[in-house]
């Protein structure tokens, strides 16, 4: 798979809008799918199922906890349950419940935290997840995957309501160029490498694949060839892509929007820590919280720009031995 | 849901009239409940640790349910057509178990292995022990499980019953309050919950630690049917479920007074006796007292 070709003609769309339209498909096809909201219907998108399978649709007000809970016991019943709010209170607002009601029971309950990092722009941090990744990331039974754009997350819910058990989602507000394609295979728990390098690998999650894909680019103009995964799933980890990659490349950069502590980059880190030790740079927020602003000025306050990739990508290679 | 006049218990029919021929001896199921706390004080004892009070105070709310309302056959436990129980209160699991090991669920012999290493009798219940259909101990959490059964069961237009038992310092649970406004929202009379009301929390007296009084008011104020019985009388518990069963377009809730520790004089409203197991020497004690 090459990488995608950058320029103008690139479509745009916020990776909740792939959800949405998964979740009518799903409906169709599924007498089994039932979706919560706490709220926030029409920002989740579970709106557009809401209008088409009311009867399967729970509206449940600004209750988290509840609408966990609530999900699971849905899923308990043999329902394929979908709850559905922003990824702060999702993960924050009822941890403990998706800890007890839907982890620790394997409840088949899938978790769609919408407005997933800083990139949710203005309405600054309250509303910005940064943590959810490393929230969800360290239960036990969770799946949880980071689409890179709407084909990718429209893919990830169709996959994700086969997948018997826990998943996170973890969906965008805004929109962000389309990358993949329809024909393109996806796999939970298999990454897919958008580009092959020689001097160092970029794993990248959400919205910061494109920024790693802009970073490569850059990259090549100065001489380097970079390699580029785009790690979607992160839990389970595709620990083979990333040993090979190190092993191809001897230095790795994660970049991912979202802090760094505990996130996808920790999660290299520990794969590569146990079994292939390179340097690594990680691209992330910083032990920070969010702050309101518009995201492309956000980016760069908070380093997650391209040229922030490409300065981790430069600093790492010279720490290779 | 405006201005509507919530029917209160007393303007009910009597549960006499349609289900006291198939209703076993009141005198047979004190037995049950005396050899159900006889199972508690031992596992306990033999564990060496878990909760007495909150043990001993749903027995009633329990035998009354099990031997007498709750629909399932301990041969098939996941079999489709059976009523739901939550304990939403995960720590008064010793009662439970003693229960569902006298209906064989599981054989008794597995009671002595209750908190020990590789059990399947957890010290708060795991979903997996025929009988348990939640995993719960973390509180607030049960009412919310329970909504969602009671809605897969509407839309699957089946017949269940969905039965949730809560602590009265669970109350204190935001998320409970949250379920009670889903429970009512959605009109779910195929839901009943019961409140274990036996006034006292880790703590002290729920009173001290943060009041739940006017209660049976809240919930009627939050749109349930609302029963207060004698949670020690095998008559009223199985009177009250009666009554849940034919509440329609909202849900019931039965707040039966209990007395924490009950059946056992040196545990009754003892509240050091919470999470506390008895020793050997007041498990003889206890053993005197019930086998009179």
């Amino acid at each position: 798979m090459g990488v995608v070709k950058l320029g103008e003609a690139m479509d745009k769309k916020p990776t909740r809008d792939g959800f949405g339209e998964a979740l009518v498909e799903l409906g169709e096809k599924r007498k089994d799918i039932v979706v919560l909201s706490a709220d926030l219907t029409d920002s989740t998108r579970a709106g557009w199922f809401k209008k088409k399978f009311p009867e399967r649709f729970v509206s449940m007000g600004v209750s988290e906890q509840d609408m966990i809970s609530t999900a699971a016991g849905l899923a308990l019943s043999g329902k394929t349950a979908f709850a559905c709010t922003f990824g702060v209170f999702a993960a924050g607002r009822a941890w403990d419940q998706v800890r007890v009601s839907v982890a620790y029971m394997e409840a088949n309950v899938k978790i769609v935290g919408t407005h997933g990092g800083i990139s949710v722009g203005p309405d600054g941090p309250t509303h910005q997840a940064v943590e959810e990744i490393a929230l969800m990331r360290i239960l036990p039974n969770m799946t949880v995957i980071v689409p890179c754009d709407a084909i990718e997350a429209k893919k990830a819910t169709i996959k994700s309501a086969s997948l018997k058990g826990p998943v996170y989602l973890r969906l965008g507000r805004n929109k962000v160029p389309v990358i993949t394609k329809e024909k393109d295979v996806f796999e939970i728990g298999k990454a897919s490498t958008l580009k092959q390098g020689k001097d160092v690998t970029i794993i990248a999650c959400g919205i910061m694949v494109y920024h790693a894909i802009l970073a490569c680019d850059i990259l090549k103009q100065k001489g380097i060839d970079a390699g580029l995964i785009n790690l979607h799933t992160v839990k389970p980890i595709d620990s083979e892509i990333i040993i090979n990659a190190a092993k191809n490349t001897g230095a790795v950069v994660t970049a991912e929007e979202h802090t760094v502590m505990g996130g996808m980059g920790s999660a290299v880190g520990e794969v590569l820590a146990q079994n292939l030790p390179v340097p690594i740079e990680f691209v992330g927020v910083k032990d920070r919280f969010g702050e309101s602003g518009d995201p492309d000025e956000l980016f760069k306050i908070f380093g997650l720009t391209p040229e922030d990739i490409v300065k981790a990508a430069e600093k790492v290679i010279k720490r290779k031995h | 849901m405006t201005n509507v006049k919530f029917q209160m218990s007393n303007e009910l029919p009597n549960s006499k009239e349609y289900s006291v021929a198939r209703r076993p001896e009141i005198k047979t199921l004190e037995k049950i409940a005396r050899e159900i706390r006889i199972e508690i004080l031992k596992m306990l004892t033999c564990a060496g640790s878990g909760h007495t009070g909150g043990s001993l105070s749903m027995v009633e709310i329990l035998v009354g349910l099990y031997f007498y309302k709750f629909r399932c056959d301990p041969e098939k436990p996941l079999c489709n057509t059976r009523d739901i129980f939550v304990l939403s209160k995960g720590h008064g699991c010793p009662a439970l178990y003693a229960v569902l090991a006298h209906m064989n669920f599981f054989k008794k012999e597995e009671l002595c292995t209750l908190r020990k290493a590789g059990t399947r009798l957890q010290g708060h219940p795991q979903k997996g022990l025929p009988g348990i259909e939640v995993s719960s101990g973390s509180l607030g959490q049960g009412l919310s499980l329970a909504n969602g059964f009671a809605l897969a069961a509407r839309m699957d237009k089946e017949q269940k019953k969905v039965y949730c038992l809560m602590g009265d310092g669970e109350l204190d649970e935001g998320q409970i309050w949250e379920a009670a406004l889903t429970g009512a929202h959605y009109k779910l009379d195929n839901i009943c919950a019961i409140i274990d009301y036996n006034k006292f929390q880790i703590d002290g007296r729920t009173e001290e630690v943060k009041g739940l009084e006017p209660l049976a008011e809240k919930w009627r104020a939050f749109g349930w049917e609302v029963i207060e019985i004698d949670g020690h009388s095998i008559k009223e518990v199985m009177d009250a479920y009666d009554k849940a069963e034919i509440i329609k377009l909202r849900p019931t809730i039965i707040l039966a007074h209990t007395v924490k520790g009950k059946g056992v004089s040196i545990f009754e409203n003892q509240n050091k006796y919470h999470g506390v197991a008895p020793s050997k020497e007041e498990l003889g004690k206890a053993l005197k007292e019930l086998d009179l």
